[in-house]
């Protein structure tokens, strides 16, 4: 791969990384700690021949990314948590008209208002289920400058590929830090598949996925939030259409997870067995390089759809510590899926787990017998 | 070997600045692993300002400064939060117009300020004047590659004037070890 | 095309009540639609939640039916990434004013290129009669059973102070100047706005004493003034009388709109 390298912060290198995937809309709202992202979207996309829109609030901007993804641009927006609750309503009108689009949330300390300078993952179970009602999405979670670059192309290319938004769940940490960091040229695209003639619009393909009837190419489609057809058109009064609907765009994604799997393993036949995404992450690695043999770590680059069949490669797991910037969201989740003991080990407040916190989080582990145990750092 | 550099003072001061082109100076022209972290806050000017740089061979994984190797303190309060904490085998480089106190570790009073004034008509020199001093103390960069950084950074018109501060860095030092 | 081909035929017979004024609304659109020869395929509907926002889905171009207030945010996406586009948004009293007010003034104030008609029928019919920011003083409502106490919004001046280019109020009754207004409005660069009052018998007549479409059209042809005529009223201090609304053409100007295809 070539490309320039520079030295960017991580929301810097997020921009840069949505260019190069292509995006060229966004529309977005002023948010501690996720400005630089709309800053930079709005110094570059100009000159891209792109469009950059500040709205009123999340909610619009939310609102005008999607409509800009149905008239066919790659379409992007970036906030923190307070506004992350406001997008809420239209993430759900995304899902459920399947609307590629890339969400950049990149957390500070909640809840409301909380800490805006300061890093926290308390968003992971809100980015899953915040919406009302059943639906699926995918979020990925960047531990380093240069991920901020490269999980942006692969939201941009899994957003078009299961027609779905994409979440990067950034923290402050990662978006706020610099790094050397290499701008990747010509990144692979996989754009989304146009509906073809004769296709229907809400029809989906043995994937369970529709084609893209873009505004404006002439298919003349009819695109609601209301339960609908594979016409497309409102369908609310059928209890088995809803459930079928409700059904196939859950499952487009979750029965991808083995497609979906976008982890590192590290050390898989230790006992004791680290859990991170984000920047806790780095506090394991940093673990690990100290100590290389003695623990094992899982690593998620994507944290939704939950990659569970990877715990099952730890065979001789005694315990998962589950390190998170928050109480213990992902950790309930590792839960559903093991009977292996589970040590939460979560830091609020913005800074980041030490090794010292980790090495007492794994002492606790030693001596844990309940099913799960929260070690207060 | 990692190496941890704590820059602090007062926002104005072009603190966060020097950070950055210390960092990019070691990752893109001296070929070392670099992270830089900043602290964030409401002031933007006047108010304490803080940034880390660690610099590596190896890659960095923990990302954020424990024991900084180096002090480039600018501001009496910055010395109270975090100038006081160095430990014996630290170096600080003080601001001595803007700093009273002295540590108990080896200290380089580098009077930035007074010098960008007198030699250069402005104080927004004393930052690189500053990095000039860092480097002869402590070694961890290159005088080319932070020539290279101080360069690409800096406002069109202020390359010659920027060269000369890291050139009266370097001899503020130079003439104290 | 024929004005018939603008409809989607297969979602047609719409949900509207017998005796709404909606589909007067949406068939004066598609007639002005129609009139300037617009290419189905370089058009696109956006609206958002309630009656008037059913609208789109019954035309046979592309549309976006999106969530209750949000239509102005959506279809500024849109636009911006397709400036080629005609970008029309159907819209409610409720859903501009009430849920969508800030965006209603910020797309006004960007002055995007898009013709927005909002569909006033003073009350919110879908779910059954509740009041709205559009709801006469004293009218009752299921949520204003005592009689509406606050005052409604003028959302002709709203829009005209927020900054559209375009602005006029017209009524069910009124087609031939309505279809006139909206042709003017989508023939104008910048955010067009065009105030419909329509009739909702079903929720709004029905406890209001105007049970009857019929009573509905009668109260708008006796209490529209035409712009012309209230400004000579105004001018020898004669007010408006109770119940009594101006219509017409209030804002034509040209003030420099956003997310028009660049010559």
């Amino acid at each position: 791969m070539t490309g320039k390298t520079e030295f960017y912060n991580g929301n810097t290198a997020c921009a840069e990384g949505a260019l190069a995937a292509g995006c060229r809309f966004f529309a977005g709202y002023p948010i501690t700690p996720s400005t630089e992202i709309a800053e930079r979207m709005a110094s570059r996309l100009p000159k891209v021949g792109g469009t950059f829109v500040q709205m009123e609030d999340e909610l619009a901007s939310m609102a005008a990314i999607v409509g800009g993804s149905w008239a066919g641009a790659r379409s992007m927006t970036a906030t923190s948590g307070p506004g992350f609750s406001l997008m809420m309503e239209n993430i759900g009108y995304a899902a459920i008209t399947e609307t590629p689009c890339v969400v950049v949330n990149v957390q500070r300390g909640g809840p409301s208002t909380g800490q805006p300078t300061m890093a926290a993952q308390g968003d992971m179970m809100q980015v899953r289920y915040g919406s009302h009602g059943d639906y699926s999405i995918i979020a990925l979670s960047p531990s380093s400058v240069q991920e901020m670059f490269d999980l942006t192309v692969k939201a941009f290319n899994l957003a078009d590929r299961f027609r779905t938004p994409v979440f990067l769940m950034a923290d402050e940490t990662i978006g706020h830090m610099r790094e050397k960091i290499l701008l990747r040229e010509n990144v692979e695209i996989i754009p989304r598949r146009e509906l073809k003639e004769g296709e229907l619009p809400c029809e989906p393909d043995e994937n369970g996925i529709p084609g893209f009837g873009t505004f404006g190419n002439g298919h003349n489609i009819h695109i609601t939030g209301l339960t609908h057809n594979e016409k497309g058109y409102p369908a609310t009064d059928s209890a088995e259409l809803h459930e079928a609907m409700v059904r196939r765009q859950v499952d487009k994604i979750e029965k991808h997870r083995l497609e979906l799997t976008d982890v590192d393993i590290v050390n898989p036949e230790a006992e004791i067995v680290f859990i991170s995404y984000g920047a806790p992450t780095r506090t394991v690695r940093q673990l690990l390089a100290d100590e290389p043999d003695t623990y094992g770590h899982l690593n998620l680059r994507i944290v939704w759809p939950f990659p569970d069949h990877c715990l099952d490669e730890f065979k001789n797991a005694k315990a998962f510590i589950v390190p998170e910037m928050n109480l213990g969201q992902i950790a309930k989740e590792v839960r559903q899926y093991t009977n292996v003991k589970i040590i939460t080990a979560p830091k609020l407040g913005g800074a980041l787990h030490t090794v010292e916190e980790l090495k007492k989080a794994a002492a606790a582990a030693e001596t844990a017998t309940r099913p799960v145990t929260e070690v207060r750092l | 070997m990692r190496h941890e550099i704590r820059f602090s003072g007062l926002g104005g001061q072009g603190i966060i600045t020097a950070a950055v082109i210390l960092g990019r100076a070691a990752a893109l022209y001296a070929d070392k692993h670099v992270v830089q972290t900043q602290s964030y806050g409401p002031e933007a000017r006047g108010g304490a300002s803080a940034s880390a740089v660690i610099i590596s061979d190896e890659p960095i994984h923990y990302p954020k400064v424990t024991d900084p190797e180096t002090f480039v303190i600018m501001s009496q309060a910055a010395y109270d939060k975090y100038g006081c904490k160095a430990g014996n085998t630290a170096l600080m480089l003080v601001d001595p117009g803007y700093v009273t106190s002295r540590p108990c570790c080896v200290c380089l009073e580098v009077p930035a300020t007074a010098e960008a004034k007198a030699q250069l008509g402005k104080p927004v020199f004393a930052n690189v004047i500053m990095l000039g001093a860092l480097m002869e103390a402590t070694g961890v960069i290159d005088y080319d590659s932070l020539e290279r950084a101080v360069l690409d950074s800096v406002p069109k018109g202020t390359e010659e004037a920027n060269k000369k501060a890291l050139a009266i860095g370097r001899e503020i030092v130079r003439k104290q070890l | 095309m024929t004005l018939e081909d603008w409809y989607r035929q297969d979602r047609l017979p719409h949900i509207y009540c017998a005796g709404c004024g909606n589909g007067t609304v949406l068939n004066a659109t598609l007639r002005a639609v129609e009139a300037l020869g617009y290419d189905i395929n370089e058009t696109t509907f956006v609206s958002g939640i309630g009656c008037s926002s059913r609208a789109g889905g019954y035309t046979a171009a592309d549309s976006l039916h999106t969530t209750h207030g949000r239509a102005l945010a959506f279809a500024t996406g849109v636009k911006l990434v397709k400036p080629k586009q005609h970008v029309i948004v159907f819209t409610g009293d409720g859903d501009c004013s009430a849920i969508g007010g800030n965006h209603f003034i910020h797309a006004c104030r960007r002055n995007i290129d898009l013709t927005v008609i909002c569909m006033n029928n003073n009350i919110y019919g879908m779910t059954g009669g509740q009041g709205s920011p559009c709801t006469p003083k004293g009218s009752i409502t299921t949520t204003t059973p005592y009689g509406m106490q606050e005052q409604p919004f003028d959302l002709c001046r709203l829009a005209e102070a927020a900054g559209a280019n375009y602005v006029a109020r017209w009524t069910s009754f009124h087609v031939k100047e309505l279809t006139e207004a909206i042709r003017v409005g989508l023939e104008t660069p910048g955010l067009s706005f065009i105030e419909v009052l329509a009739q909702c018998p079903t929720a709004y007549g029905n406890k209001n004493k105007l049970r009857q479409p019929t009573q509905m059209i009668e109260m708008f042809k006796k209490n529209a003034v035409k712009k012309a005529k209230a400004d000579r009223n105004a001018a020898e201090g004669i007010p408006l009388e109770p119940g009594q609304f101006v219509v017409g053409e209030f804002v034509r100007r040209a003030n420099p709109p956003l997310g028009v295809v660049k010559e």
